[in-house]
């Protein structure tokens, strides 16, 4: 191997940052979940598919009736009518799912959680079919020329949106008092209810925050790769689990960190593994990095790169 | 202000409290003394809803408190102080104070926590600090300071001495005086018998989930089966 071209470098690291913030994105879900209940609710990734899928038919309504409607619209109004609907998704399944198993043992919530994913696949796949589904361009796709590199406007936009919700976010937890009762419930659920929190509300708030949050990213996943089907969530579910494990579940920062890194550990070991191995294993194993990093993670620093972090004195 | 009647509580199969009976009037201090393991704590939780009696009525300031969560309590004017404080450790002194004014919206919460820190210096220095990184006593003082935030009409406090050095259990229970001076009624529960009767006007003595001595602090002091049993004379 030859010295490193570093426009090449440069796509993957920016390919990267597009797959790391709908990582990201998905990771704080599963991430502000765990933190208030303790529980990885593995029907998450199913909340990102429903996303984009109600996207995807919202926006074909919108175009049906205002045809003359600019993409870029389409999209944002599609998108705006998407969130409620996983909003409303996400307190369904923790109000319906998780509730009622509160003081269950943990493996009851883990088996539900998966329950849920399935039984959400199943009717997405009644609702939509068990066909691909092309998502329209509606923010170009149409590449130019970023330094070396390239990029297209959907992913500028990806990227912008995402650095914006999780800036958001973090304005949220940390300078509001909803923040401020969510980092408290998170930390000490019977205290922050003696402190007058009602600890069932904050539950569902943040069930409904992560929700939205994977709306959205659904629809970026779908409009980057212009593609969309019922069976999307799962692996992108898995992945963004292992982003918010290796950042250190139920740490905020965290989820943004492991996302974004493991978003480009993925693209440059696609983009790399050819050169490495002279040609024996292809881009085509991109999937494997992640759950090479979760077993190194969970082997090597299970607390995730910014867990435990705190020191407690008593 | 609080009245206990016949509470009982189960753990499983296990009675902690058997039929207790208690009572503190508005501006009292009244302390509940007892060994480890006598139902104290379990007493607290119960008049805090954060566990569910399996018999008996609570009453505070005249309502029933039987279906209200610990947060509907907080409304009504109650604050419990935890055993082991409570204290949230990654939140900083400040929001954790601010986390006792969490049902209030009046504009007076910031003339509160001026209060507050004019009663304990010490939380002020340390505004911006992690409650974890606090000593013992700030995080005693600090998870007071945060009750009080609430304006609660009836304070509760769970062993505030507990595990803290002789001149840190002094300068608590002055604080403590210094809080009942304002008005507010106050139910202490201690291990360290001496120091809450000295503090108290009345006490109860709590054993084996029962009741099994009450009334004023001063006769309860004088009293052989007290001084025997729990001031180690």
């Amino acid at each position: 191997m030859g010295a490193v071209n570093l426009d090449i470098l440069l796509q993957q690291i920016l390919n990267g940052l597009v797959l790391g913030s709908v990582y990201a994105l998905v990771a704080l879900g599963y991430t502000m979940v765990y933190g208030v209940l303790g529980l990885i609710n593995f029907a998450h990734g199913e909340v990102v598919m429903i996303g984009a899928l109600s996207t995807l038919s919202v926006s074909r309504l919108l175009h049906n009736v205002f045809p003359g409607l600019p993409g870029p619209a389409v999209l944002l109004f599609s998108t705006l009518a998407a969130i409620p609907v996983c909003m409303l998704l996400g307190y369904a399944i923790e109000r319906v799912a998780y509730r009622p198993l509160r003081r269950a043992p943990r493996l009851a919530p883990l088996i539900t959680a998966i329950g849920v994913s399935i039984l959400l696949q199943n009717v997405a796949m009644v609702v939509w079919g068990r066909g691909y589904h092309s998502f329209p361009a509606y923010v170009s796709t149409e590449p130019f020329q970023f330094f070396g590199a390239t990029m297209t406007p959907v992913q500028v936009v990806i990227i912008a949106v995402a650095i914006a919700i999780m800036a958001g976010l973090m304005v949220l937890v940390h300078r509001t008092k909803l923040g401020r009762a969510m980092r408290a419930t998170a930390e000490n659920q019977s205290v922050a209810g003696l402190m007058g929190v009602d600890i069932n509300a904050i539950i569902s708030v943040t069930f409904v925050i992560g929700s939205a949050l994977a709306a959205v990213a659904g629809v970026m996943v779908a409009a980057n790769y212009s593609i969309a089907h019922y069976y999307m969530g799962f692996v992108l579910g898995l992945k963004a689990f292992t982003a918010a494990v290796l950042g250190g579940i139920g740490n905020l920062g965290g989820a943004m960190a492991g996302g974004l890194l493991l978003g480009i550990i993925e693209s440059l070991g696609a983009g790399y593994v050819g050169d490495l191995t002279g040609g024996f294993l292809g881009s085509n194993y991109q999937d494997v990095f992640a759950f090479f990093v979760l077993i190194v993670v969970l082997v090597f620093r299970p607390s995730g790169l910014m867990g435990e972090r705190v020191a407690e004195r008593a | 202000m609080l009245e206990v009647r016949g509470l009982h509580v189960h753990y499983g199969g296990i009675a902690a409290v058997k039929g207790v009976d208690l009572e503190v009037a508005s501006g009292e201090l009244v302390c509940l003394i007892g060994a480890n393991g006598a139902g104290k704590t379990t007493t607290l939780g119960a008049i805090a809803a954060l566990v569910s009696p399996s018999a008996g009525e609570i009453t505070l300031g005249g309502e029933r408190t039987a279906g209200l969560a610990s947060f509907q309590l907080v409304r009504r004017g109650l604050a419990l102080v935890p055993e082991g404080r409570g204290v949230f450790g990654r939140l900083n002194v400040r929001e954790n104070l601010e986390m006792g004014a969490y049902h209030r919206s009046d504009r007076e919460i910031g003339h509160d926590l001026e209060k507050v820190f004019a009663l304990m210096p010490r939380l002020q220095e340390r505004c911006y600090q992690t409650g974890g990184t606090l000593s013992g006593g700030e995080q005693q003082m600090l998870a007071i300071g945060r009750a009080l935030m609430s304006r609660p009409k009836l304070l509760l406090l769970d062993e505030p001495s507990m595990g803290l050095a002789p001149l840190m259990v002094q300068k608590v229970f002055e604080t403590i005086q210094a809080v009942a001076r304002d008005g507010v009624t106050i139910l202490l529960v201690e291990q360290n018998a001496r120091l809450a009767l000295e503090l108290a006007g009345r006490g109860y003595v709590m054993e084996g989930g029962c009741i099994t001595l009450a009334g004023q602090s001063a006769a309860l002091l004088a009293d052989s089966r007290v001084r025997e049993a729990y001031l180690g004379e």
